[in-house]
């Protein structure tokens, strides 16, 4: 039993080392969001001396800070609902039937995903701007669906094939429309599929700066590039970046918690 | 080889099981002689498989103990027990060819190259695997794979006893019968113990020595199967052997007659003792096989209402019904059997009565 | 399952077909169109064939940013691979814990790449770091904007923290699809630990694991944001990889025909190294399965 015992004891202490490895950082980010400037320039400390939510309040009072998350949240809600839209239809009918030049349409969506997002810079605020879409949601998150679609067609189609064609032809015969076996029936067998890519369209979408900014000054701004753009002549500010930085973990973190059990789930199904 | 026996074994999931419902084996005795084959038969969720790890080592039973050749083991590592194991699907080392596969368990004991080398031929030669043995192992058909994962226990000389946990679960049906066959075969050669789980009657029937029936977690019974089939000591054992399985109907004595439903039962005077002796529920039960079709008023027969014949070539199956019981007899294939009226004779010396679920004198 | 064959799949194809088209192919055809032109002014063009591409393939700092830009990936893939695999052999499979080690797991993943870049920035700074000061409380002489060895180790450092987990949650996957059977087999066949890893875990995971090689791989190489933030690309230019050297000649030089056809070089490199990488992992593993283990 000791050979068990030792086991468990190397893998609790190295799960302990790397989450550690993990939080520490956040943990800063963290304390340096709860201390002034001041605090920060001057002394060095484990935990705030005197902690302070003026970086908090700052930015949920400026319109200048908090307009960043609302956008990053439209557009990242656009471009999830977009993509879903568009892969499940194309989801199905690669897991469903052969066509004309199938095999090559999947490989060349996936080629999609291996492109360099900078090669892309200038040809989209080129393309966004003649067709007067420059410095709004829609083209960050039609930008986006770029690299999320060929993922979200990828997963979903992966779930579909898990559910055997007689469910569908059991539903023609019993006198369903399509539509409304697609709603109806089909959806609710793939839901945790339907979780999962939302979940990834989510996060590659959160996540991304570069096209992001490049396609939005004003109206649009994401939280990223009002970040990125935070040096003043009077040396970063340390505390609402910090602050700020913190905020954007938020969605994430809700995100994992809520589709914690379907990632288990997942996991469980072997389905990757 | 070795001779197992369970002492006051039993299983439970939880940690104070208040009642035996909380078992998921019911402590049980039970002895298995050395080179035996025998069957653990049950429907899914009875126990079987709960008893074949703590067999193998791979669960720790809550109570009780497992005697190898009277060493007890119940706390001993897999890996010392000298056991081996088939799965339901065949468990093979993918990257591997079917020799390395073979040899695995004894290169893992630092066995000596040259033997390793002879003992791998001689098991593949006893499976008909020598062709086969440079292959990869993951390219062969489904039998081929259980015959190599059966070859990994065979190979190890000091092996005790082979478990097989319902191994042709994924085989073709037509290689079922050649793969037990083989099973036979290598019991005949090797002398093994053997212990075959399964919820298939026709395999454990055809398989074993001696089978145990088990249920909900008890163990019902444990015989030969002529004794499973002619006596079985509890319900469960006449309900889940034969097909189909016994017709049970319920009796009550009413001082020296025995009433099923409305009707007197004319039973020989020795079993009316022991029903009358007997306390609980009573149940009369007989096989399909013995029930007789009887003329009108014949002792130990009652009326009924014949509702459905199925011919089925070697024999008829009769199913007949009378206050709401539903009786099924199978008779000669050419006797001339019509819908409606029949009496049938149900207590005859193949008769077995049970109270609460359990033969009357055992 | 045998799937029937019926064109008029392609009305459902459709909405994807034109989305990404209109996102790939027009940008791509653009970028074409920029290549093989001199823009000298938006009125005035002059074709210029392939000069760009000849001229940026001669370009010596693009050599210098690709080289650095393979060493990166390349060790990126060395230490995140042992460690995911590593991580997802050690993490819990039930209970609360198994959720919570998800959850703290999957974190790093979902933080905007700018805010990783800000957090180790933060972090590593000897005067307001963790990690900067404890380094220089022991005597350690750290500073990632002065020292290009500090920078890269810290760049390669947060790209670990930010992306191991991605390969630990495909290796958990690959792990948890594995039968308990297999493990039950090995421990009566009498196998040791590292016999199971090799012969039951390992072969079960290459599905997985191609999947993670090829990703980390291609978004190592296309990384931008995080080194951005973190370092900008220096000191000097010892942590420009390509993509910021590409956005560099293309949005800060305006130079848009050598920019465009360094564009699709780039598209191209990745392209063909990723078909590389994926026939080989396919064969290596192809040869394992054949040649079966050998006779230790």
């Amino acid at each position: 039993m000791n050979k068990t015992q030792d086991k468990t004891l190397t893998r609790t202490l190295v799960m302990l080392v790397y989450i550690a490895f993990t939080l520490v950082p956040l943990y800063w980010l963290l304390n340096t969001s709860l201390k002034t400037n001041e605090e920060t320039l001057s002394v060095f400390t484990l935990w705030p001396n005197a902690p302070t939510l003026n970086n908090y309040k700052t930015i949920f009072t400026d319109p200048s800070w908090y307009s960043g998350y609302i956008n990053s949240i439209i557009y990242v809600a656009m471009n999830t609902v977009m993509s879903l839209l568009v892969a499940l239809p194309a989801a199905y009918a690669f897991s469903r039937y052969r066509f004309l030049g199938d095999k090559h349409m999947f490989f060349w969506l996936l080629t999609n995903r291996m492109t360099p997002p900078a090669v892309f810079l200038l040809p989209f605020f080129q393309l966004y701007s003649t067709i007067g879409l420059s410095d709004t949601h829609i083209a960050v998150a039609m930008a986006h669906m770029l690299f999320n679609v060929p993922l979200a067609v990828w997963i979903l189609e992966g779930f579909m094939s898990g559910v055997p064609r007689e469910i569908d032809e059991t539903a023609y015969i019993d006198g369903f429309s399509f539509p409304r076996f697609f709603l109806r029936i089909f959806l609710p067998l793939i839901k945790s599929g339907v979780g999962v890519t939302a979940f990834f369209c989510f996060m590659f979408s959160w996540v991304e700066l570069l096209l992001a900014r490049t396609l939005t000054s004003v109206n649009a701004k994401p939280i990223s590039a009002i970040m990125t753009r935070t040096a003043s002549a009077a040396g970063m500010d340390w505390g609402i970046l910090a602050a700020a930085g913190v905020l954007t973990i938020v969605p994430g973190a809700l995100v994992i918690w809520f589709v914690r059990n379907h990632i288990a789930k997942g996991f469980a199904m072997g389905r990757v | 080889m070795a001779r197992i026996e369970f002492k006051n074994l039993g299983h439970a999931y939880g940690s104070n099981p208040a009642s035996l419902k909380d078992y998921a084996l019911q402590p049980m005795n039970m002895v298995w002689e050395d080179g035996g084959a025998y069957a653990l038969l049950g429907p899914s969720g009875c126990g079987k498989s709960t008893l074949l790890n703590i067999i193998s080592g791979l669960l720790q039973p809550s109570e009780g103990q497992v005697l190898f050749d009277g060493r007890d083991m119940t706390r001993m590592a897999t890996r010392d027990r000298n056991i081996a194991q088939v799965f339901q699907f065949p468990v093979l080392y993918d990257t591997m060819s079917v020799f390395d596969n073979l040899a695995f368990p004894l290169r893992n004991r630092k066995i000596a190259e040259r033997e390793v080398q002879a003992r791998v031929r001689e098991i593949a030669e006893m499976l008909d695997l020598t062709r086969d043995l440079k292959q990869r192992a993951a390219g062969l058909s489904a039998d081929a794979k259980q015959k190599i994962s059966l070859g990994r226990g065979l190979v190890r000389k000091d092996v005790a006893a082979i478990l097989f946990d319902e191994p042709l679960t994924v085989i073709d049906p037509h290689m079922k019968w050649e793969l037990r066959q083989k099973l036979k075969e290598i019991h005949h050669q090797l002398k093994l113990t053997l212990i075959y789980v399964t919820h298939d009657q026709v395999e454990a029937l055809t398989f074993a020595d001696e089978v145990v029936v088990m249920t909900e977690g008890k163990v019902v019974q444990q015989g030969k199967p002529e004794a499973l089939f002619l006596r079985p000591d509890h319900t469960f054992v006449g309900y889940f052997i034969g097909s189909p399985g016994m017709n049970f109907c319920p009796v009550r004595v009413e001082g020296d007659a025995v009433l099923l439903g409305q009707q007197r039962l004319q039973v020989e005077a020795a079993q009316l003792q022991a029903l009358k002796n007997s306390s609980g529920d009573l149940k009369l039960g007989i096989r399909p096989e013995f029930v007789e079709l009887a003329a009108p008023g014949t002792a130990g027969a009652v009326s009924a209402e014949v509702t459905q014949i199925q011919h089925l070539g070697t024999s008829q199956l009769v199913t007949a019904q009378f206050e709401g019981m539903s009786v099924k007899a199978r008779v000669a294939p050419e006797l001339k059997i019509a819908t409606g009226a029949q009496w049938l004779r149900l207590a005859k010396p193949e008769t077995i009565y049970f109270s609460n679920e359990e033969r009357i004198g055992r | 399952m045998n799937k029937p064959y019926n064109n008029k799949a392609w009305f459902f194809i459709l909405p994807v077909f034109l989305t990404v088209a209109f996102s790939a192919i027009i940008p791509l055809m653009t970028v074409v169109n920029y290549s093989v032109q001199d823009i000298i002014s938006p009125e005035q063009k002059v074709f210029v064939g392939l000069d760009w591409f000849r001229d940026v393939m001669r370009d010596s700092e693009l050599h210098a940013a690709l080289l650095r830009q393979l060493i990166f990936s390349f060790c990126v893939l060395l230490v995140q691979l042992p460690l995911g695999i590593g991580l997802a052999l050690a993490m819990p499979h039930k209970g609360w814990k198994s959720s919570a080690t998800l959850v703290i797991l999957a974190m790093p993943l979902l933080i905007p790449w700018n805010v990783v870049g800000t957090i180790w920035q933060i972090f590593g700074r000897g005067d307001i770091g963790l990690g900067g000061h404890v380094l220089n409380l022991l005597g350690v002489d750290y500073n990632y904007a002065s020292n290009p060895l500090d920078a890269w180790l810290t760049v390669l450092l947060m790209d670990v923290w930010h992306w191991t987990p991605l390969v630990a949650l495909l290796a958990f996957a690959g792990l948890r699809s594995i039968p308990d059977a297999y493990y039950q087999a090995a421990q009566i066949d009498g196998a040791s630990r590292w016999a199971v890893f090799r012969f039951i875990q390992l072969p079960k995971m290459r599905g997985v694991l191609v999947i993670a090689v090829l990703l980390r791989f291609m978004d190592s190489f296309m990384i931008y944001t995080e080194p951005f933030v973190l370092t900008g690309g220096g000191p000097g230019n010892s942590t420009t990889f390509l993509s910021q050297y590409l956005t560099q000649k293309a949005v800060g030089q305006f130079d848009l025909g050598p920019a465009a056809a360094f564009s699709l070089i780039y598209f191209l490199i990745i392209l063909l190294l990723s078909f590389v990488l994926y026939n080989w992992m396919q064969s290596a593993g192809n040869n394992a399965n054949a040649s079966g283990g050998q006779h230790e």
